[in-house]
């Protein structure tokens, strides 16, 4: 089996970025895991968000940007291409506080980003009037909040069933329950897999989320990546109380509140803990205190993919060049800069994007 | 007796208590199965879906399939698990505006 | 409440012939059950039911005395209503009682959580007035609540005893749609030799059979196409039988093909299953004391195997005498001598479950359904939706789930798990085993937000 470019993962990152390459042309081949890997795409939280990302790094800020003004295109063309919606709204995020401090202390870094991303960064802060207005269910412990009109969410299940979809739709090849074992360059890469799938191909692209632990020193990468627990919640399905997302809680199209999320340093463990679970209940009770009543039907821990810095990697190997590293925490907010704009920088062409920032050199020492 | 509902009580010798389903009056025997005592009394639907709106009732009757959820004081239960007090005041649970 | 040697989850026939094991040789015992009083399903409630229509439900369930009564001895501590909902190292457990949320460790678990009734997803099988067999006789049982006009469909020895149950309570069902055919009985008769050692439930099933031919209830056999018809709720059943369409008008349909074992709680902390072909269902991997590979973990009853309540019994017993070796309240030499007049029981017991699996074996067309069917009850997913994302690639339930939410509902996948792992081994041409189930997480059992936030000491707050 022979393809312009071998995709080894098969989740958001990796079906977004063989999206955009059918898109221009190109053959493409993915090789997915198993049915209980550890899989980001299964989850996360959902969001296509700006707010926070890149306060030490701009450009890390710009990308997300970026990415989130891209969203609604490829949002579309994956629901028309597929006929369902991926439930996309941009309508704004919040960040809420319970402390005028750390409120104010967010504000002042705010400030800073903005200065230095040359005044686009479109974000309010609400009072508690203010804030009562726009969410009538939040709680008298919310002090204020920051609505950063680019936030916003999307159902990251269905993009990831639509990815599925119209990757196969637009002729790539997705095999799926395939590890990979080993992979080889010479005129051409080779990867053989567990169950004696060998696929060739010109260039090829580690997007295995954690699975680049093990694999990326052997294309030549640093690949210094780690596993962050977060545990979530989700609730049964509600009537709507909860208009915009936020880091504590959101409302996702079916109905259910959807409530995260931990940071828990804990390795490859992707278990929920009753202390976790009922931490993350009364953070979110205390911002809508309605949410006491409502019954929690879901949970689970989910394993971020996080570099060093935090921010993503794009890398191509020194040692097998044509191999290429993507890696990030935000699967879901940069799958539209995946789809649309990364193809350009993989293929080289006179439009790739300046990426050097996120180049594993930063961590060379 | 009312020999055209599906179901019929034999009957313990309870003494009847008021409950609302709805809205609607209800006698029902205190300390009974809530899921028995509401089909007894001719109530099939507890709920309807938010999937697609489709009307449901008890299946199970053991606490795991979650068809007889009823929303007693805003909080959404399973019928089957709870028992027939004075004064409940039972709705189908409200499942958001799809 | 201070650390007790072994918490048992289940208050049915394995949990408390358990407990009061267990007791015996003196560990200290809490028995956690969902429903206000013991009983389990099979005993469900029959210290207060027995003197009210202990004669219309028979000696099988009447003599389910002997165990609630167990509970009483010194050192068990019955927890009634209580739903667990987690199970943590330590071990721990997670529970809710009366709306407010506890913590109970112990030395040692032993999960004894029964059986669901085998999921028959028929085309109109979730629509109101159609409930399980088991229902049906839960109703009659706990509350004396009888179906005026029902129709039992599907195959298995309940399918007779509930039959039996409404004769004597004077309103027998309007008919029985049997799906078990004349090549599944001829094909049992190779396990006759064991059938005829556990003769004492084939003269059972036989005296039910006898009372419901005498009250002159309609028997259609070898039956499928079923559908359960209806504006919102049911209104007949239709299937072909005998080579002919029927349509039997009714209130209410009794659906049955057979009992599995409930193994979301073994599921959630990591417990290996395997495919059981002779009864269609996953199972535990244990050793032969319901041990498994979780050190703290057993498991008994039909939660470990489908074998019935006295099977359930002796099972507990068994495990209890394990736990009370390994946690050195017995000698391993007392544990073994004791254990062999109840695994002489237990053969016994067992010896008639090869005949009964064979003659009563699941309904073909409720294992892999035609597409338009619902399987997932809670998110409304069609087997056709199932196949579809198997096309997408899906080789496993847990990556349907997310593309399909079936599972996603409240009931955790318990209606739905099977089918799905039927539906997807059929399509990727793959194994029971090789397709898995759903990965099963707390909440076992949906809890309110605001109990688990009362929980909270503070120690596991995000950030």
């Amino acid at each position: 089996m022979e393809a312009d470019y071998t995709i080894i993962g098969g989740g958001v990152v990796g079906l977004s970025i063989a999206w955009g390459l059918l898109n221009k042309g190109r053959r493409v081949i993915v090789l997915d895991g198993e049915d209980g890997s550890f899989r980001a795409s299964r989850g996360n939280f959902g969001l296509v968000w700006v707010q926070s990302k890149g306060m030490a790094q701009p450009r890390y800020a710009r990308w997300s940007q970026t990415s989130a003004a891209a969203w609604r295109g490829f949002a579309d063309r994956l629901g028309d291409a597929t006929g369902r919606d991926v439930g996309l709204e941009q309508n704004g995020g919040y960040d809420l506080h319970f402390s005028e401090e750390s409120l104010a202390a967010r504000v002042k870094d705010y400030e800073g980003l903005k200065a230095r991303l040359g005044g686009d960064y479109p974000y309010e802060v609400l009072g508690q009037n203010a804030l009562h207005k726009e969410e009538p269910g939040i709680g008298p412990k919310v002090v204020g909040a920051i609505l950063h009109h680019q936030d916003g969410h999307a159902n990251p299940l269905r993009l990831l069933r639509a990815l599925a979809d119209d990757v196969r739709r637009r002729g790539g090849r997705v095999l799926t329950g395939r590890m990979v074992t080993d992979v080889t360059n010479a005129a051409l890469f080779t990867v053989t897999c567990a169950d004696g799938t060998v696929v060739r191909s010109t260039k090829m692209i580690l997007s295995a989320g954690l699975g680049a632990m093990t694999l990326g020193p052997r294309l030549g990468f640093i690949a210094p990546i780690r596993a962050q627990r977060g545990q979530v919640l989700i609730t049964e399905k509600l009537p709507k109380m909860i208009n915009r997302p936020s880091l504590i809680a959101r409302q996702v199209d079916e109905g259910g509140i959807q409530i995260g999320a931990t940071n828990e340093e804990v390795g490859l463990d992707d278990r929920v803990t009753q202390p976790g679970l009922s931490g993350l209940a009364a953070k979110a009770i205390a911002a809508f205190p309605a949410l006491a009543r409502a019954q929690l039907v879901r949970s689970w821990g989910a394993l971020r993919v996080l570099s060093p810095d935090g921010l993503p990697i794009y890398q191509q190997s020194d040692t097998m060049p044509g191999a290429y590293l993507v890696t990030c925490h935000s699967g879901i907010t940069l799958a539209a800069a995946h789809a649309t704009i990364l193809p350009e920088w993989l293929e080289g062409t006179d439009k790739a994007p300046d990426l050097e920032v996120f180049s594993e050199q930063r961590f060379a020492v | 007796m009312n020999n055209a509902l599906p179901f019929e009580d034999l009957g313990e010798g309870r003494s009847l208590v008021a409950v609302t389903f709805q809205g609607q009056d209800l006698r029902l025997p205190e300390g009974a199965n809530l899921a028995a005592a509401l089909l007894a009394a001719g109530i099939t639907t507890f709920r309807h879906t938010a999937e697609s709106g489709a009307p449901r009732g008890p299946f199970c009757m053991m606490g795991a399939c979650f068809d007889c959820l009823v929303e007693v004081d805003g909080i959404s239960r399973q019928a089957c698990m709870m028992e027939v007090s004075e004064g409940l005041n039972l709705n189908m649970p409200a499942v958001g505006e799809r | 409440m201070a650390r007790v040697d072994l918490a048992i989850i289940g208050a049915g026939p394995a949990g408390m012939a358990a407990a009061k094991m267990a007791a015996d040789k003196g560990l200290s015992v809490c028995i956690l059950d969902e429903q206000p009083r013991a009983g389990g399903q099979i005993y469900r409630d029959v210290d207060r039911v027995a003197p009210l229509r202990g004669d219309l439900l028979g000696k099988d369930y009447t003599e389910g005395r002997a165990l609630t009564q167990g509970l009483g001895a010194p050192g068990i501590t019955h927890l009634a209503g209580a739903v667990v909902w987690a199970i943590e190292e330590g071990p721990r457990l997670a529970c809710t009682q009366v709306g407010k949320g506890a913590l109970i460790d112990a030395r040692h678990v032993l999960l004894a959580t029964g059986a669901l009734e085998r999921p028959m997803p028929v085309p109109g099988w979730t629509l109101p007035g159609v409930m399980a067999a088991g229902a049906g006789q839960i109703l009659l049982k706990q509350s004396g609540v009888l179906a005026r006009r029902a129709v039992l469909v599907g195959a298995g020895p309940l399918l007779y005893l509930i039959a039996a149950q409404m004769v004597r309570a004077g309103t027998p069902p309007l008919a029985m749609v049997e799906t078990q055919t004349r090549n599944d009985f001829t094909g049992a008769l190779r396990h006759l030799g064991g059938a005829l050692r556990g003769w004492r439930y084939l003269l059972n099933g036989l005296g039910l059979l006898n009372e419901i031919r005498r009250a002159g209830v309609v028997r259609h056999t070898g039956a499928h196409s079923i559908a359960i018809t209806g504006a919102g709720r049911a209104e007949a059943v239709e299937f072909i039988a005998g080579g002919k369409a029927h349509s039997i008008a009714c209130d209410t349909v009794f659906l049955h093909h057979g009992v599995v074992p409930n193994t979301q709680a073994a599921r959630s902390v990591g417990v290996p299953h395997r495919w059981d072909a002779a009864q269609h269902c996953f199972v535990p991997e244990l050793d032969g004391w319901g041990g498994t590979s979780v050190e703290y973990l057993h498991i008994a009853g039909d939660g470990a195997a489908i074998g019935g309540a006295k099977v359930a019994a002796i099972a507990g017993r068994l495990a209890a005498l394990d736990i009370a070796a390994r946690l050195g309240a017995i000698k391993t030499a007392t544990r073994d001598s004791e254990a062999v007049p109840l695994r002489r029981a237990l053969d016994g017991e067992l010896a008639v479950r090869p005949f009964l699996d064979t003659a009563y074996p699941p309904l073909p067309e409720a294992l892999s359904p035609a597409d338009k069917t619902v399987i997932c009850r809670c998110e409304e997913v069609t087997a056709g939706d199932i196949r579809g994302y198997a096309r997408l690639g899906c080789i496993g339930p847990n990556q349907t789930k997310a593309f399909g939410r079936a599972g996603m509902g409240p009931c955790q996948g318990r209606y739905c798990g099977l089918s799905v792992t039927q539906i997807l081994a059929e399509e990727n041409r793959q194994s029971h085993d090789a397709t898995g189930y759903y990965r099963i997480r707390p909440p076992l059992k949906p809890v309110t937000l605001g109990e688990l936030a009362a929980m909270d000491d503070g120690a596991g707050a995000a950030e």
